[in-house]
């Protein structure tokens, strides 16, 4: 009977490694998902006719409540909370690891079984890291819901206080591994490990979001390899580090997109974030030009070639559907219409490209950063909807600039560029956008949806 | 005979990650949302071990705890794959 499991388990790994491989392509993704799901059904099924289990009634239970709770959650959710959608359930992933951690603690304690140190490793590590991505994914969520400020949080003592708890959860841990008869030091450390979570995400500032959430992406899935370790099951080791693998990519993707090491987002914020200054236009720079909707229509009937840069803005103003329509409206006119994709555009990976797919843009149309930054010189119009530091040029040139070194589009390269915000303020990283004051930058202001919306109705009674 | 079950173990996890680094850099930014929801779902394959826990004979905390994360891992599971689904339905090309 063993066997068969075993057997199943590993079709199970190659359902998932599979599923993953089809995800190369938008074509394949969905059954490459669907893939994944029939691997999960497998493990699920062959794993309830093991032999140690003896009774169903919570198993059922549990399973039908769990079920209820992410199919309500995965069908409610609207495309623009997906990122704390995504965070929620990191948390539940992380949580699930640690609860099944202790519980394995709980069975060999008041069992026959002796603690082997192995598995006293990996009871440690599975507790500690599934309990810091239960918790700071929590945190996440909530940042991104707008429940916590998403700000840059600082706290006193913030490096030494969480240097000093990481070292203290260790120690325990190597304690708890030489001497592992002390149910209390495990529950402590699971404490710790929860406490540790919330404050290592708390001082991550919005716009660091997408790096947070990747990173909390590879522990869940770290976390779920540890328990593999603890249950001696190849499948959880392959499935868990196949998501710490991508957890893992993704994180670099996302910090090379904003030039910064891990280090320096895992310990919060720019180092001149705080700095506020709400309005730029008495800038020794000059003033900024502005544009009105029918102006911009105008404009807008002599381009052949547009490439709309979207942002978080675009997001927050849930303005996707409204950009579609000034998308469809601009290629009636004969206009080739891109849009160009920041890699930290939003607040997580891909955030801009499900947002679009969902008003139904093709996805052909979006373009990577460095795919399309050599076409903005030929671009006669380039309009910018709610993105902010991922266009201004000091990050090329000003090495002072807190951003400089950051990749760019190159927007200020078009012959002209739009830019749609609902103020002069300035973006995350706190400081002015040079771009404004270009010559050939003109300003766009409104809310991105009502902008985006007006300019569609003129364009349409101007034809 | 010295047990080698735990460096057989290593042995797994290292060339899984290997694989999983050959495989993910391969899919392309615009399916990155939808690649962290659904691997998300994966991560949630505890729930072999929270079953085991939950389905033992006598009432006890071990049997609470796997019952707590069977919910835990099922709202990982169901949540990410069909987010997922929702979403890659949306991605089309003319």
């Amino acid at each position: 009977m063993q066997i068969i499991s075993y057997i199943v388990y590993l079709i199970a790994s190659i359902c998932f490694i599979f599923g993953i491989k089809k995800l190369a392509s938008p074509k394949t993704a969905r059954q490459g998902n669907q893939l994944a799901a029939v691997g999960m059904l497998l493990a699920i099924i062959v794993t309830l006719k093991d032999n140690r289990i003896l009774s169903y009634e919570w198993i059922i239970a549990g399973i039908i409540i769990g079920s209820i709770i992410g199919a309500v959650f995965a069908l409610k959710v609207k495309m623009t909370g997906m990122p704390q959608m995504v965070g929620l359930l990191n948390g539940f992933g992380g949580g699930a690891s640690t609860l099944v951690a202790i519980s394995e603690y709980e069975r060999i304690f008041y069992g026959t079984k002796q603690f082997e140190i192995n598995v006293m490793i990996s009871i440690v590590l599975s507790v500690l890291i599934g309990s810091v991505t239960f918790t700071g994914s929590l945190i996440a969520f909530g940042k991104l819901q707008e429940l916590i400020t998403g700000k840059v949080i600082k706290y006193p003592f913030q490096h030494p206080l969480n240097a000093l708890l990481i070292i203290t959860v260790l120690v325990m841990g190597v304690i708890l591994v030489i001497q592992p008869i002390n149910i209390e030091l495990l529950l402590i450390i699971t404490s710790v490990s929860l406490v540790l979570g919330v404050l290592l995400v708390l001082p991550i500032g919005g716009a660091d979001m997408p790096v947070a959430i990747s990173l909390l992406n590879s522990y869940s899935g770290i976390a779920a390899s540890m328990t593999g370790f603890v249950l001696s099951n190849n499948m959880l080791i392959i499935a868990g580090a196949l998501v710490g693998a991508s957890g893992i990519i993704l994180t670099i993707i996302m910090c090379k997109g904003m030039n910064r090491s891990l280090m320096n987002v895992v310990l919060g914020g720019w180092e001149s974030a705080g700095s506020t200054g709400s309005s730029a236009i008495s800038s020794p720079k000059g003033q900024v030009k502005s544009i009105d909707a029918e102006e911009l229509a105008m404009l807008l009937d002599s381009v052949s070639s547009v490439i709309i840069v979207p942002g978080y803005g675009m997001a927050v103003a849930q303005a996707q559907h409204a950009v579609r329509d000034l998308m469809n409206v601009l290629e009636k006119k004969g206009v080739r219409v891109r849009f160009a994709i920041h890699p930290v555009a939003g607040r997580m990976p891909g955030h801009m490209n499900v947002l679009l797919a969902e008003a139904q843009v093709e996805y052909d149309k979006l373009v990577a950063m460095e795919d399309i930054n050599d076409d903005f010189p030929n671009t006669d119009l380039v309009i910018i909807i709610g993105a902010n530091d991922v266009v201004n040029p000091a990050a090329r040139h000003n090495q002072n600039s807190p951003i400089y070194g950051m990749p760019i589009l190159n927007v200020d390269y078009a012959k002209t560029v739009i830019i749609n915000k609902r103020s002069l303020n300035v973006g995350y990283a706190g400081i002015d956008n040079e771009l404004f004051f270009y010559p050939n930058a003109l300003m766009y202001f409104g809310d991105a949806k009502e902008a985006m919306t007006k300019l569609v109705n003129e364009l349409k009674s101007s034809s | 005979m010295e047990d080698f079950t735990l460096l057989m173990q290593i042995y797994v996890f290292v060339l899984a990650i290997f694989v999983g680094f050959e495989l993910i850099t391969k899919v392309p930014p615009t399916l990155h949302t939808p690649l962290m929801s659904g691997s998300n779902a994966i991560s949630g394959i505890t729930i072999v071990g929270a079953l085991i826990s939950a389905g033992v004979g006598e009432m006890s905390v071990s049997k609470i705890l796997g019952f707590i994360a069977i919910i835990f891992a099922m709202i990982n599971v169901v949540g990410g794959f069909l987010v997922t689904d929702r979403m890659l339905k949306m991605f089309k090309k003319k």
